[in-house]
């Protein structure tokens, strides 16, 4: 077949330096992404060390220091207690990005295994799983969570449930047409053929095959649920004072916000900065490791 | 093709019947009591035992599941607890200042997200690309709360050149009152021929409706994108280049062609998330659609109308999806045969 030029962009020169800059050549969003997701870990991992007033996290009270603009004593202002928002939120990076990292492991516990067993043994069971499955695909997803966490008391934990609850059957619809179709390659017929057992085809051959799209999916996912669950905490659904989170000091921020414009700023653009990171990371891995998959939300 | 359609319908029946039971069941896990709410503050046990059988809540769960199922094919959605009154009528009030957001919206997402998503392609790998390729991943990233507040205090409260809040000046219904036809203050003063309350609508509509577009913009910049480099290989495409059309011509004409339809297919699937998504930022404009009804259904331990809304908006998205499965099989014959 003709190739058109259009289609071998990346015929740049291989740069001087290291393989580091290769890569940044080839893609630097995935580059820069996966930079700012190191950070954003960093800074979680050494919040206390990193934070100019640890203490300001909990409930400190600065009587004199109230809705100080930002200065070189409090880099993003204090906020309606007196408290230093830069190192709330530093702190804030250990509240919804763990949350997020939970929200998807339980997802992935759920999700994988309904997926690989409807995607596997098909029949009555994949149809009951499937049918199920499209229930809860029936929602968008930050709907559910949100009717869910309306009921249930506002905690961090309730929100982590919720948003669980909403997203499993993403993960089980990806592991079933993964499992769906390397059950019916040839090898696995052979397998079959030879007595092989079920277990030990799902655990060589099944889900070796879809840890790469899971892997995707997964990077993908944790901006998704990053900005679902500083959405409820916005709406006071999540956490409570006095944790650094990033949602819920936007909301408290919001009664104060003209003429104090940096109690919402700055916690607001830790969100976008963090949902963007993990966001780019996630659609520079696809480019690289699987690059045909659709862009639906 | 009948077949399909059918089947599809009836798949997308049962998912209904599926939703109700999973919204039934979120909300029996209400702590407290709806009908103590219900009665009020001082009510005594005898008037909570009645408010309780008045609401249906002492009868047997599958029972209270049929007949609300039943309510929901004829209408009945049940009486909200925060304002007494039928929740479908409440829901049918606010809906429509919800979906004058949305709609517009998604139209301002599609007005920015195919040229850029097209000048993206067109330049594939070049500096303009990856900026606009970032710039569409900020806007999927966007805490749309957050962009509302800010730009809130940008436009309207430092730079004044946008009203702060609210679907008109409230003055105008003094001067120019407008007359409930449709609901949708923008039609209603349009087809009134009231200008100085369409202006006024159009004006209050820019911030919410640009906010909420966020995300669907950056959704199909990225998606026209894809699409069309991954048609830029295939014959007719080489043909049209043969034929010495220009680039402009052979992506916008040719390649955006083929990328239409999966692209109203994610507009289509994304009006829900979308709907939600204004649910978030309409208490900030003091929007008095759906969301604000969420709010306050949520705050009072409303039941019924939590169960309405939900559903409401699970029904618009899975009518959404049955369109665009239905339309697409129209068109692409392919699909028929999965």
């Amino acid at each position: 077949m003709i190739e058109s030029p259009i289609m071998t962009p990346r015929q740049v020169a291989v740069p001087r330096g290291g393989a580091f800059w290769r890569g940044l050549r080839a893609n630097p969003l995935l580059m820069v992404g996966g930079a700012l997701v190191l950070l954003i870990v960093l800074v979680a991992i050494f919040a206390p060390v990193l934070a100019p007033h640890p203490s300001d996290a909990g409930t400190a009270t600065h009587a004199f220091d109230v809705l100080k603009p930002p200065s070189a004593a409090h880099l993003f202002g204090t906020d309606q207690v007196g408290r230093d928002i830069f190192s709330r939120v530093l702190f804030g990076a250990r509240v919804s990005p763990v949350i997020a990292v939970v929200v998807i492991a339980i997802a992935c516990a759920v999700g994988v295994p309904l997926g690989v067993a409807a995607g596997f043994l098909g029949g009555w069971i994949d149809e009951l799983i499937m049918r199920v499955t499209d229930v809860f695909l029936a929602f968008p997803p930050l709907l559910l969570a949100l009717a869910l966490a309306a009921v249930l008391p506002a905690s961090l934990t309730s929100v982590t449930i919720a948003i669980a609850v909403a997203w499993w059957p993403w993960y089980t619809r990806l592991i079933r047409g993964q499992a769906a179709s390397v059950a019916g390659r040839p090898y696995v017929e052979a397998c079959r053929a030879l007595g092989v057992s079920r277990l030990r085809i799902i655990v060589r051959h099944i889900l070796p095959n879809s840890v790469t799209p899971l892997l995707v999916q997964v990077s993908l996912d944790v901006g998704g649920v990053i900005l679902t669950a500083s959405a409820l905490s916005f709406l006071g659904l999540g956490a409570q004072d006095p944790i650094p989170d990033w949602g819920l000091m936007v909301a408290d921020g919001q009664n104060y916000f003209t003429p104090d414009w940096w109690l919402v700023t700055f916690p607001g653009l830790a969100i976008l900065l963090t949902a963007f990171a993990f966001n780019l990371l996630g659609d520079g891995l696809r480019d690289v490791l699987d690059p045909k998959r659709s862009f639906l939300p | 093709m009948l077949v399909y359609v059918a089947r599809r319908i009836v798949l997308a029946v049962g998912v209904v019947v599926g939703v109700v039971i999973v919204t039934f069941a979120v909300a029996h896990l209400v702590p407290g009591n709806p009908a103590a709410t219900w009665a009020g503050p001082h009510a005594s046990a005898a008037q909570i035992a009645r408010a309780t059988h008045f609401l249906g809540l002492d009868r047997p769960l599958p029972v209270q599941i049929g007949s609300y199922l039943a309510g929901v094919v004829t209408g009945n959605w049940g009486v909200s607890i925060h304002t007494h009154r039928p929740v479908l009528s409440d829901i049918a009030t606010a809906a429509p200042a919800s979906l004058e957001v949305v709609i517009t919206a998604l139209l301002i997402a599609i007005a920015v997200g195919v040229p850029l998503g097209l000048r993206s392609a067109r330049r594939r790998g070049r500096p303009a690309d990856h900026a606009i390729r970032a710039g569409s991943i900020l806007g999927v990233s966007m805490p749309i709360f957050w962009m509302a507040l800010i730009l809130q205090l940008v436009f309207a409260q430092r730079l004044k050149l946008l009203p702060a809040a609210g679907e008109f000046s409230q003055g105008l219904l003094f001067t120019h009152p407008l007359a409930k036809v449709t609901g949708f203050p923008v039609i209603d003063a349009l087809l009134a021929g009231n200008w100085p309350m369409l202006g006024s609508t159009l004006v209050h509509l820019i911030l919410p409706a640009v906010v909420v577009a966020a995300y669907p913009a950056g959704l199909i910049a990225r998606m026209v994108r894809a699409q069309v480099l991954d048609s830029i290989g295939e014959t007719h495409i080489l043909n049209a280049r043969a034929l010495g059309f220009g680039e402009r011509q052979v992506f916008g004409r040719f390649a955006m062609k083929l990328a239409w339809t999966p692209v109203a297919a994610a507009v289509a699937l994304v009006f829900g998330y979308s709907l939600v998504n204004t649910f978030l930022v309409e208490s900030i404009f003091d929007w008095p659609g759906l969301g604000s009804y969420a709010a306050a259904s949520i705050s009072t331990l409303d039941t019924p109308a939590i169960l309405g809304v939900t559903l409401f908006v699970a029904v618009a998205y899975v009518i959404a999806n049955l369109v665009v499965d239905v339309v697409q099989a129209g068109i692409d014959p392919r699909i028929r045969l999965g």
